[in-house]
């Protein structure tokens, strides 16, 4: 019995963790899009975050100050975008597509001299009784502290949107931003800030993925954990618990698929490595399908330039 | 005399180009009904936002309850006591009631007793809302009540309303006018902007005139007629459209029990669509914005596809085919939106007319643009229907928006058509222009077209259509003669009232 030898706790365990990345960079796009703008550079935010986190991680030998610089590395990077699109009013897609060709590069000239290094070990969160509770202290509660701070994110990005004015400020800035105008609300502003928060989350989530999850630099390591992490925004209808739930399938279908080929199932792997990106994608169309449930809730004036009249 | 609320001292605003305001002054009593009256494009929108704070003046000072002011933003203006209802609305549809108030608010309370407020307020001035609701579903009289509840929860001292009644029927304006007389008796005053003469003299203590970006005169509208207040607005002596009667032709359009889905998630679906359209017809139809105008539009000139024998042109289904197909059998359309639907804002004015015109006036050969052909037919538009620009190769974003509206009107009607739809023929057009327009429609249904004109102005529409049915929710009451139809019996059409169910029953 081949699927015997998958333990159900270890497949739950690394399920987490393997959503973490794409989780953190679709809850800051997540924003991004709600403020009204277009980020396609998510990609090369999260390249950007894994090289810079683990340059930091492996001079400082302190992996939450990787973290930390990872966060910063994004946002620099997102600032660049802001630039652009805020200021000088470039075109939101063709400004994100270059944001991450320039990410990939960037990256690459950046890390050249840590290849093959290994970074300093991100520690266990120690929860005490919780992780020796049988099945769920291994399968939940034995990760480390980003895994827990992604899912506070979460609900913190939910929390600001639907229950604090100024996420309905970014709402409506979002949804209208002529009549946010002219109600006298800095479009701008508002915007370059959400841009700042998804760059610093893409960031985080690139740290993630080479601290944590592979823990090695290599280049191109995020292998397109940034479109798909956009494609979540989309399909998640942009609801931050709805992008945390398509994280986790797409997570667990990653390791379930892992540990299929492992096992030796004569399924060509190349069928394999693309079922994730194939089941989430069709799991959330379905959900999101409905012409009208689906698109009613897309932020009305996103990728819309914006031009002051005055 | 006490002193006034506001004082507009010698106020000048001027755009690259254009002298948006020249040397404005004129005061708002307390507790007075201040029009501000003048055509599109004469500067009525700049003043009202130098008041509001989201336009600087270059010269020029405000007096505000005897301090200076001048408003560096709008929430500046607000907390001064200075709110404002826009013409096209300012709110996010995809918000609740609440929050679209909270966010034109300086300092909201929590939602739960904002929702409260909003309820009592609302019903104190008769203007029933639930703060619940999602904007993106109310109607245009709803929306708008809307923006005066969250105007209303701030006490102003002057709250201005910029065009208000465009969207809505006859009876919703009579409640309008109703609230802004208690706020006026308790002391607020309101500018009141509009160019609907007859309004204003029902309405207003005072008017100012702008044409031109200058203030014409400041008088009492109600000791004017309406035509004295329009020449002094236009500068010129306007002239009615002239038309003789004309006889009836077959029936040229028809449509069947017509039902179609909207192609907009806000939009409006069309319900079991009549009509029949004979030629030298002109067939007006009313009705308030959103209510299935759009899509009435897509759906006849072929944008939004119908069953095959749903819509017949002479007899002929079609239905079935898109724009391109049906304007090279006779039937021509021009929406609402010039800029964007009905031209290309970044294409000149000859690739304009060649757009629509190729196939009728057979601009193209083989696949080749006939490029002298085409500029030669955006000349005689030009030409013929006083189209001011000054030349053919002139992007349609750089004319304004009569002379735009001029040119796209124009160039369906220069195709000869058997039958053309139009959408707000002369919306945002002055009034030169709009007499033009008008004249042309005539004309074509003289020359035996069919013509059938959606629009929101009930005078307009009195003006030249023959026959009147409304719109209401996506459905089309019967069809009625437009002699001795009187704007109140209008009015109940449009609500949705009068004798359509008595139509529906008798269909049956």
């Amino acid at each position: 019995m081949i699927l015997g030898s998958i333990n159900p706790a270890v497949l739950l365990a690394a399920l987490m963790v393997a959503a973490t990345p794409i989780l953190l960079a679709a809850i800051g796009e997540l924003v991004v899009e709600k403020s009204g703008v277009l980020n396609l550079g998510v990609e090369g935010m999260m390249i950007i975050g894994a090289v810079t986190g683990f340059v930091i991680a492996v001079n400082t030998s302190s992996a939450l100050v990787g973290f930390i610089g990872a966060a910063l590395g994004g946002m620099v990077l997102s600032l660049l975008f802001a630039l652009l699109t805020q200021v000088l009013m470039t075109n939101h897609v063709a400004s994100g597509l270059a944001l991450t060709l320039f990410g990939l590069g960037l990256s690459a000239l950046i890390g050249q001299g840590y290849v093959g290094v290994t970074p300093p070990r991100t520690p266990k969160l120690d929860l005490g009784w919780l992780s020796e509770i049988p099945f769920l202290g291994r399968a939940l509660f034995s990760h480390d502290i980003m895994v827990y701070l992604t899912i506070a994110l979460v609900a913190g990005v939910w929390l600001f949107l639907s229950h604090t004015r100024a996420g309905m400020i970014l709402r409506a800035v979002g949804e209208n931003h002529d009549a946010a105008h002219a109600l006298g609300y800095h479009v701008k502003r508002v915007r370059t800030l959400a841009i700042m928060f998804g760059g610093a989350c893409a960031g985080l989530g690139g740290a993630y993925l080479s601290l944590i999850r592979v823990p090695q630099w290599t280049e191109g390591m995020t292998v397109g954990a940034g479109w798909i992490a956009l494609a979540l925004v989309v399909f998640a209808s942009w609801r931050p618990w709805r992008a945390m739930a398509g994280a986790y399938l797409f997570g667990g279908v990653v390791v379930l698929q892992l540990n299929l080929q492992a096992a030796g199932v004569r399924i060509p792997v190349e069928y394999l490595s693309m079922s994730p990106y194939l089941i989430t994608i069709m799991v959330l169309a379905i959900i999101s399908s409905g012409k009208a449930r689906g698109s009613l809730n897309a932020p009305g004036s996103l990728n819309r330039p914006f031009h002051a009249s005055n | 005399m006490t002193a006034p609320l506001l004082q507009i001292e010698g106020v000048s605003k001027a755009y690259p180009g254009v002298q948006a305001n020249a040397d404005i002054s004129f005061q708002i009593g307390e507790g007075q009904l201040h029009a501000l009256l003048g055509e599109n494009g004469a500067g009525k929108s700049t003043l009202v936002k130098i008041i509001y704070g989201l336009v600087k003046p270059d010269t020029g000072r405000m007096v505000l309850r005897s301090e200076a002011f001048a408003p560096a933003s709008p929430s500046e203006a607000r907390r001064a006591g200075v709110a404002m209802v826009f013409q096209h609305f300012s709110l996010f549809d995809a918000l609740d009631v609440a929050e679209n108030v909270a966010l034109g608010m300086e300092n909201p309370p929590p939602l739960r007793d904002l929702a409260q407020r909003i309820r009592t307020v609302s019903e104190e001035y008769g203007l029933p809302l639930d703060p619940n609701r999602r904007v993106g579903d109310l109607s245009a009289g709803e929306r708008q009540r809307v923006e005066i509840v969250r105007c209303l929860l701030q006490d102003p001292k002057l709250l201005i309303m910029d065009e208000p009644t465009s969207v809505l029927t006859p009876q919703e304006v009579e409640i309008l006018f109703k609230t802004l007389r208690k706020l006026a008796q308790e002391g607020t005053s309101i500018l009141y902007i509009s160019h609907k003469l007859d309004e204003i003299r029902a309405l207003c203590d005072e008017a100012t005139i702008l044409r031109g970006g200058r203030k014409i005169a400041t008088c009492d509208p109600r000791e004017k007629t309406a035509r004295e207040l329009a020449e002094l607005m236009v500068g010129q002596v306007l002239h009615p459209p002239e038309r003789d009667a004309r006889a009836r032709g077959d029936v040229v359009l028809q449509v069947d029990e017509l039902s179609l889905n909207s192609n907009h998630p806000f939009g409006t679906s069309l319900k079991g669509i009549n009509l029949k359209l004979h030629a030298g017809e002109i067939l007006g139809i009313a009705g308030v914005a959103g209510n299935g105008q759009d899509e009435l539009l897509l759906m006849l000139s072929g944008e939004l596809r119908a069953p095959k024998r749903a819509v017949t042109l002479k007899g002929q289904p079609i239905g079935h085919l898109g724009p391109g197909s049906r304007r090279k059998l006779g039937l021509v359309a021009a929406p609402e939106e010039r800029l964007g639907h009905a031209a290309a804002p970044d294409m000149s004015l000859t690739e304009n007319a060649l757009l629509s015109g190729a196939s009728r006036k057979r601009l193209t050969r083989n696949g080749f643009i006939d490029w002298r052909g085409a500029d030669r037919f955006a000349r005689e538009i030009i030409a013929r229907f006083d189209v001011r620009t000054p030349g053919t190769q002139v992007l349609a974003r750089a004319l304004s928006g009569g002379n735009l509206q001029k040119f796209v009107i124009g160039r369906e009607i220069e195709m000869n058509p058997d039958v053309i739809i139009v959408n707000q023929p002369t919306w945002g057009v002055d009034a030169a222009a709009a007499a033009t327009i008008r004249q042309a429609l005539v004309a074509l249904a003289a020359q035996g077209a069919g013509v059938l004109v959606i629009s929101q102005d009930l005078d307009e529409l009195l003006e030249i259509a023959d026959s009147f049915a409304a719109l209401n929710e996506g459905r089309l009451t019967r069809v009625r003669s437009a002699k001795g139809l009187t704007v109140e019996e209008i009015g109940l059409m449009m609500g949705g009232a009068g004798d359509m169910h008595v139509a529906h029953e008798a269909s049956a």
